[in-house]
């Protein structure tokens, strides 16, 4: 097991940049999620790490080892990929001896090592079937194998959960974070899905356009988000975003180009006049009476069970509204929202940072 | 509903004719659509390879339609007294055996070569390369252009007075005496062999680039993770994917190659001596030229179990494996 640290690492294809300084310290025995947009660069990272592209400039050290020119098999780590790629023609247990095979592992060894990592993963009754027999969250499972097997340093997943249907998706979600808390082996994981990063991760750096946005706990970038990418980006139904400038006059508030106004803390960092970005997440706006808080009429009501989400227009701009509660809303109605003060976030129009 | 309304319409129920369920059988329907490829294989395939097998049972030759004669073609002994027994047809004809033991050494000898070398380019290729495109025609070309007329371009180039590569190499001061590359029977058999080799390694080498093409890239950099080295790589991954593929091009490979006629022909004519006879050429030789259609045909039929022998090989040696068939248990 190892830590692993990324040091303002570049790469370009070409003449296009699609890293540009990347900074990413992954502490030893964590789960690390890189998560982002297609394009942002989290899966040409993954694969700098594991060796399968070529740093352009900076430095990758696994454990204290700068590895830019070591080759991949020499770097200890393994690997899953998203469509798994498992040799169609050696059967699961071949797959899973591969590595230790080209090792010239002694077989007594191969044979214990498959079997324990089969047994982890509820593989024991599969090793005699090629991987065409198997269903998609058993190649999966398979993928995982192969890499156990080999007991590397450092385990690398490439959106592993992305052709698994939704069920399995959450089922499989669960097992890779128990696999983990087992093996304790450094992990890093990408994916564009931020309830995947929500639900596994120790740490999460949300990436996008080639830079880090952010690097955090789950919570803390739900809380406390840098700028409006992340905000936006982790969080579902994602956060309303309502631009306006800040009046100081009596009490705080953001008045929008229509003339709503929205409710500010009197503490919030933002000076008269100011434009901003008023960011409120769903579960924070509540439902008021007809004298309070700002006006919106309903368009399409979700109802979720646990919850239920109301997309409401206020002047021309939708607005996402989720209640625990149980309301009738019917499309057409006028309700009255108030965001809870305490749960406000201000971004500066321009830079989109974090007030 | 009235009673009269109800009437007519059970009237118009009635079940549908023959033809109307003829028309609408799967089955029935399926037979139609087969029928002009099978009128297409009986034309084609079936009367010409009948009539080559009934013409090697009879004594038929240029403008006689002949009469059966059983297997003489093939086999006759005859005696003239005890212990003093000829056996004629193309059992006891040296210069038929002669033509299939070459016709044997020139498909194993230019079919391991086309393999070997297709394999190599298409690995080659398989990479990126610069000028990629180009050298992709660039290989093609010997399967473009047609078999006549390269054959009659390496007739010129082992040409006793003429050759290329001879006026090379004396120029270069390696040899003191023309090559003669066609007038000697090995020179002519490994001349051919490299001539038909030439013509054929663009059929094997693109059909198994297309093969490479397929493999996953994840796979190999799974493998490259899995700390194989190149050689391992191909090992494991590349040539067990690519088997199928192998299968029926080297089978096609095969076959084209027992069965060639134009190269041959074209360049020694089965000459020096029928040391470059195969059996497709002698038998034109026999039956055309010499008008001995049932002898000529006779040698034609003898091929037939080599080439089945051929496709049983791939058929039941590299078939379909198990872990392309998917779902199975067994």
């Amino acid at each position: 097991m190892a830590d692993v640290e990324i040091c303002d690492v570049r790469k370009s294809f070409g003449a296009t940049e699609v890293l540009h300084g990347v900074d990413i310290s992954i502490p030893d025995e964590s789960f690390t999620v890189l998560v982002g947009p297609s394009g942002c660069g989290k899966s040409t990272l993954l694969r700098m790490i594991a060796g399968l592209e070529k740093v352009t400039s900076g430095e990758i050290v696994i454990r204290g080892q700068v590895v830019n020119e070591v080759p991949p098999k020499q770097r200890d780590i393994a690997m899953v990929f998203q469509n798994y790629a498992l040799y169609p023609h050696m059967k699961v247990f071949d797959n899973m001896a591969f590595s230790l095979k080209l090792a010239k592992v002694d077989a007594k060894q191969i044979e214990e090592a498959v079997h324990r990592a089969a047994g982890i993963l509820n593989l024991e009754d599969y090793l005699e079937r090629f991987p065409r027999q198997l269903s998609g969250g058993q190649r999966q499972r398979v993928a995982m194998g192969r890499a156990i097997v080999r007991d590397p340093q450092v385990f690398l997943f490439d959106e592993p959960l992305s052709n698994l249907d939704a069920k399995l998706r959450v089922q499989m979600r669960t097992e890779i974070r128990e696999l983990h808390q087992r093996l304790r082996t450094t992990t890093i994981y990408v994916t564009h899905d931020q309830i995947e990063a929500m639900t596994m991760a120790d740490q999460i750096v949300v990436m996008h356009d080639g830079i880090v946005e952010q690097i955090g706990a789950p919570l803390d970038l739900y809380d406390n988000p840098a700028n409006v990418f992340v905000a936006g980006f982790i969080g579902s139904p994602a956060m309303n975003f309502l631009p306006g400038s800040v009046e100081r006059g009596g009490r705080a508030q953001v008045t929008m180009s229509n003339g709503t106004t929205l409710p500010l803390a009197e503490e919030a960092a933002a000076g008269e006049g100011q434009p901003v970005v008023y960011g409120v997440r769903p579960e924070h706006l509540d439902l008021v009476s007809e004298s309070d808080g700002f006006a919106a009429e309903v368009v399409v009501v979700e109802p979720m069970g646990s919850e239920t989400q109301v997309l409401a227009r206020l002047d021309g701009r939708e607005i996402i509204a989720a209640f625990r509660e149980r309301h009738e809303f019917h499309p057409g109605q006028r309700i009255h929202l108030r965001p809870n003060l305490a749960k406000v976030h201000l971004f500066h129009q321009d830079s989109g940072q974090r007030l | 509903m009235t009673d009269s309304t109800l009437r007519r319409s059970a009237v118009a129920m009635t079940g549908p004719g023959l033809w109307t369920r003829l028309n609408n059988d799967r089955n029935w329907l399926g037979f139609w659509f087969m029928l002009p490829a099978a009128a297409i294989l009986v034309l084609f395939l079936t009367y010409p390879l009948g009539l080559g097998i009934w013409l090697s049972l009879t004594d038929a030759s240029i403008g006689n339609p002949g009469k059966f004669v059983g297997i003489l073609n093939f086999y006759e002994k005859e005696c003239y007294g005890p212990d003093d027994c000829e056996i004629y047809g193309l059992f006891g004809d040296h210069v038929f055996w002669q033509s299939v033991w070459q016709t044997i050494f020139y498909t194993t000898v230019a079919s391991v070569a086309k393999f070997a070398i297709g394999l190599y380019l298409a690995l080659l290729l398989n990479n990126h390369l610069p000028f990629k495109a180009i050298l992709r025609a660039v290989i093609l070309l010997p399967f473009i252009v047609p078999t006549v007329l390269s054959a009659i371009a390496f007739w010129w180039i082992y040409d006793a007075q003429f050759s290329i590569i001879s006026w090379s190499l004396t120029k270069l001061g390696l040899i003191d005496q023309y090559i003669d590359f066609l007038g000697d029977p090995w020179n002519a058999r490994w001349s051919l062999i490299f001539a038909n080799v030439w013509r054929g390694v663009p059929f094997v080498a693109i059909t198994l680039l297309a093969g490479l093409q397929t493999v996953p890239p994840s796979l190999y950099e799974a493998a490259t993770l899995d700390g194989a080295g190149r050689w391992q790589m191909f090992r494991h991954v590349t040539f067990p994917l690519l088997t199928p593929i192998i299968a029926v091009v080297m089978t096609f490979s095969v076959l084209f190659t027992f069965t060639d006629f134009q190269l041959i022909w074209a360049i020694t004519r089965g000459g020096p001596a029928n040391a470059t006879h195969l059996m497709a050429t002698l038998s034109y030789q026999r039956a055309i030229l010499g008008g001995n259609m049932g002898e000529g045909a006779a040698i034609s039929t003898a091929m037939i179990p080599f080439l089945l022998a051929a496709i049983m090989v791939s058929w039941f040696g590299l078939q379909r494996r198990k872990w392309q068939q998917g779902e199975s248990d067994d």
